[in-house]
């Protein structure tokens, strides 16, 4: 075979094994996109009558909420995430490492447990409500006015303050890496810290903030329980209440379409608000520029503004969920239904990790096996399901899933006369196929971000020495991206553990995870073991935001001292978590 | 902002990073109008001195006078906005959303609109770059961008201009050229400039004075050709010249080595020394010559075109490695052959080894 001689290719899939790599690929990518195609053919059936109550009532109502509380999250978001950035980089005080690292812990709170905890927290007889009471001697509970969290104002102040830390992280990691000679080179002109900040390092900082705000108001727009919870009718719960109190399907896929929209909306907003982000990236030297050192009231102003959304963020919702656990644990035992639920709950997530990390590196070894552009193309199509929101890409599942049940079913009982039931919805695969095309964009990511860094000559020395392309891939590349594929894949578990939208459409009948767990007890207003269910997801949420803690606190040192000796694990992590490293550009091995 | 140059004065100045001493008691003054350089290899503390003389990091004791007025001392620290200096990065750090006119302008705020439009102007049309004004810094080229940076700096009229590095990202070809430019247009300008960098042809061509710096410690200071022609230790003359070099021993102020015996200068103890010997300080000549036969002889190894320069090595007996000997050659010996050497004594110097 002299396959290496063979310079004509064969189609747009080139020839021989790459082609192989890459049929693979496009079936992989034909998987992320068919909910999104069978949406649209869905959406085209018509909801029936329901369509004019849809237009009428349902979709201007969500589209406005849905706007409102993107447009206040947005606004939120980028002033905490920018503003406790530029604080925590430009200026030195008391804590100030501790609090680096610490202002990423809400990361840990998903939106539906802040909204859980907070519900509770705020009820007119909850701790915080009788504890002012007793304060001021009221006795009755409407003597006290306090504002009620069940409020649009509510929902956009909780999402924001456990949103907040995707602004946050890639706005600090432009300031620290990015900005330091140009923070300089504007104090020697005469600029005071104030105008640096708004002359230079706030539009320096535009792409990352962008980057950081898209992912933030992505996660609320993906929210259900939170808004839900609150009373506010976003287009995500629009959709699943309309499947799940009408069972119309069509109409569900109707609303779905429209949030599509707004999807698509928001990443080209993203696109346009970066635009000019490659001339930022121009800038050559790593180095933080001095600090200014705060001593006195300042100090302490400092250490209260930002400790106060790591507060409200994460220390009182989680503190609060893990102290009802506590007594509900101390008062009832550990129940079996939340051992089953953790099972489950681990089970599901780790098929789900296991099959996105296998697709994901088919899907990124294939783009840098072939040297066409498809490959590199495919590989972007395979990553859209993470801007798909949860109950979108549920929809989108359901009916070719339950033809294809139906059709299976039907085959079995004419062909075998056996009865399998609903073999795909009823065994939790489609729930494995939602998570797998949601969050392959992650595995995906790592695995290219891992392959990126590896110089193609190691492939092209395997080869020469006698490797096939899979067995050079086996054999050099897996062994050296492994630490990248860990932290990938661990990153991709506890988001199918926290996941909840597409939880709750896709799992099977009496099929309870730790978030549907959670979900049923705040929708019918019981606190039983709901705390214990948050508790563990707050726990395992923490693991990833411990990682990017510490890598994002080794990284700000490793810029002190120099760009290069950063560990390639934490690289790997900022660049799969993309809120991370706006200024690396993906791919182009 | 102060117009006209200023004179700046660093008083035992001291930084350490950890516990690595940056700076180590450093002391220099320029005067107005004069351009010195910092000359030392990476680490050695120059940069760190040069931002703190712009304020950018805070030394941990010492002074700093800029036109007699402290900017740093025990109780005193102005923030690098309030001291008139102009500083130049090595990345050049031009504001990337901003452009050309925009970046040239960033330092002008406290004039009024109309004013700082004529400086800036007039600062671009200097270095030639006035069309650019409504570019941004990505679409010029590196000795554009170096220009612009330039004009920057010195829009402000700063009392004393930094520069750290300020050629080391050009192209060799452009950086003779922008090099002299740069110079020329310091002296119109009459600033007070200190410049920082790691190559001593450099420094010789723009300087003033040039304080060569080691280990955080200014080791000499001076017109380039004192430190050219009077280095005071074995590092100094080796920055600035490709020696070759001899270990001895000097006994009674008489050094005998392969090359010879050579006289001991008086500040040379007795003991173990280095000879130094300029690769042009020796010449080469035919052994067969008839008039005053050479003082030494020996073997052409090799011989190296160099344009203006022959490069060629010469073993003598005696000596570890083959000699290096420069200069324009009119005597062309082929390779193997015996060769007379003869070597100018003003172009040897000698070193204690214990003062290395």
């Amino acid at each position: 075979m002299s396959s290496g001689q063979a310079k004509a290719k064969a189609g747009i899939f080139g020839e021989g094994g790459d082609r192989r790599w890459l049929i693979a690929s496009s079936c992989v990518a034909l998987l992320v996109l068919a909910p999104l195609v069978s949406l649209i053919l869905i959406a085209g059936r018509g909801s029936g009558d329901l369509w004019p109550h849809i237009l009428a009532y349902v979709l201007p109502q969500a589209l406005r909420d849905t706007a409102i509380l993107l447009l206040g999250v947005g606004f939120v978001v980028v002033t905490l995430g920018a503003g406790l950035a530029w604080l925590v980089t430009a200026y030195e005080f008391p804590g100030r490492r501790i609090f680096d690292w610490a202002l990423l812990l809400p990361l840990a709170t998903p939106t539906y447990i802040v909204a859980y905890a907070y519900l509770d927290l705020m009820h007119p007889i909850g701790p915080v409500q009788t504890g002012l009471r007793a304060l001021l001697g009221l006795t009755d509970p409407r003597a006290l006015w306090f504002p009620d969290v069940r409020t649009m104002t509510g929902c956009i102040l909780l999402l924001s303050f456990v949103l907040y830390p995707y602004v946050y992280l890639s706005t600090r990691a432009m300031f620290l890496m990015q900005a330091g000679s140009l923070l300089e080179a504007a104090r020697t002109l005469g600029a005071s810290r104030t105008r640096v900040f708004f002359r230079v390092a706030l539009p320096l900082a535009r792409p990352a903030i962008a980057v950081g705000a898209s992912l933030a108001l992505m996660e609320a727009l993906n929210d259900i329980g939170a808004s839900e919870f609150l009373g506010v009718q976003t287009l995500s719960v629009s959709i699943y209440s309309t499947w799940i109190n009408r069972s119309n399907l069509p109409g569900a896929a109707q609303i779905a379409l429209a949030m599509l929209a707004v999807v698509v909306a928001l990443v080209l907003l993203e696109r346009w608000a970066r635009r000019r982000q490659r001339y930022v990236s121009q800038a050559q030297r790593a180095r933080r520029a001095a600090p200014l050192q705060l001593t006195g009231w300042r100090a302490g102003l400092a250490i209260a503004i930002v400790s106060t959304p790591i507060f409200i963020g994460f220390i009182l919702p989680a503190g609060h969920v893990a102290h009802e656990a506590f007594k509900r644990v101390r008062f009832a035992g550990f129940s079996p239904q939340i051992g089953q639920e953790i099972l489950n709950t681990i089970a599901i997530a780790s098929v789900a990790t296991v099959v996105a990390m296998a697709l994901g590196f088919l899907v990124a070894s294939a783009a840098r096996l072939s040297r066409a552009p498809v490959g590199g193309a495919l590989l972007r199509v395979s990553s859209l399901g993470y801007a798909a929101p949860g109950t979108v890409l549920a929809i989108g599942l359901m009916t070719p899933l339950f033809a294809l049940d139906n059709i299976i079913a039907d085959s079995a009982e004419r062909l075998f006369g056996i009865s399998l039931g609903l073999l795909i919805s009823g065994s939790g695969a489609a729930l494995v196929y939602a998570y797998v095309a949601r969050f392959l964009a992650i595995s995906a990511g790592g695995v290219e971000s891992g392959l990126a860094k590896l110089s193609p000559s190691l492939d092209q020395a395997a080869r020469v020495l006698g490797q096939s392309a899979g067995g050079a891939m086996r054999r050099v590349q897996l062994p050296l991206i492994r630490p990248a594929l860990g932290g990938a894949a661990l990153l991709v578990f506890v988001d199918c553990m926290k996941e909840l939208p597409a939880t709750l459409l896709l799992r099977p009948l009496n099929f309870e995870t730790l978030a549907t767990h959670l979900y049923g007890e705040a929708a019918r207003g019981t606190y039983e073991d709901g705390a214990v269910a948050a508790t563990c997801i707050v726990l395992v949420g923490l693991v990833p935001v411990m990682m990017l803690a510490r890598l994002s606190r080794r990284r700000a040192f490793a810029w002190d001292k120099s760009v290069e000796g950063v560990d390639p694990m934490a690289r790997d992590l900022l660049l799969v978590e993309p809120a991370g490293a706006p200024d690396k550009p993906r791919g182009k091995a | 902002m102060r117009k006209g140059a200023a004179s700046l004065d660093v008083q035992n100045v001291r930084q350490t990073f950890g516990a690595t001493l940056a700076v180590d008691d450093v002391t220099l003054r320029v005067e107005p109008g004069e351009i010195v350089c910092l000359l030392g290899h990476s680490g050695c503390g120059k940069t760190s001195l040069l931002r703190m003389v712009a304020g950018l990091e805070r030394p941990d004791s010492g002074r700093v006078l800029i036109d007699g007025r402290e900017v740093v001392g025990p109780d005193r620290f102005t923030p690098p906005e309030q001291r008139g200096v102009g500083m130049m990065f090595q990345d050049y750090a031009l504001f990337p959303h901003l452009t050309i006119f925009e970046n040239v302008t960033f330092g002008l705020s406290k004039l009024p609109a109309n004013k700082a439009r004529i400086v800036a102007e007039a600062q671009l049309a200097r270095v030639g770059l006035l069309r650019y004004a409504k570019d941004y810094p990505h679409m010029l080229s590196g000795g554009e961008q170096q220009r612009v940076a330039l004009a920057r700096a010195m829009a402000p009229h700063p009392g004393v201009l930094l520069m750290d590095e300020p050629f080391s990202n050009l192209d060799q070809r452009m950086r003779e050229r922008i090099r002299e430019e740069t110079t020329a247009l310091l002296r119109e300008n009459g600033a007070t400039a200190v410049v920082v960098t790691h190559d001593p042809e450099e420094a010789m061509q723009i300087a003033d004075r040039i304080a060569l710096m080691r280990a955080g410690k200014i080791v000499q200071m001076g017109t380039a050709e004192e430190l050219y022609e009077r280095p005071q230790s074995l590092f100094a003359a080796r920055f600035f010249c490709d020696f070759n070099e001899i270990d001895a021993n000097a006994h009674d102020g008489c050094i005998a080595t392969p090359l010879g015996e050579f006289e001991a200068p008086s500040e040379v103890a007795d003991g173990p020394v280095t000879v130094c010997v300029r690769p042009h300080g020796i010449s080469l000549e035919p052994v067969d010559a008839s008039a005053p036969p050479p003082p030494l002889t020996g073997v052409l190894k090799s011989r190296r075109y160099l344009g203006e320069d022959d490069l060629r090595h010469v073993v003598v007996q005696g000596l570890d490695a083959p000699l290096r000997v420069r200069g324009a050659a009119r005597f062309r010996p082929e390779v193997g052959e015996s060769v007379g050497l003869r070597i100018d004594a003003r172009q040897v110097l000698v070193f204690s080894r214990k003062t290395v």
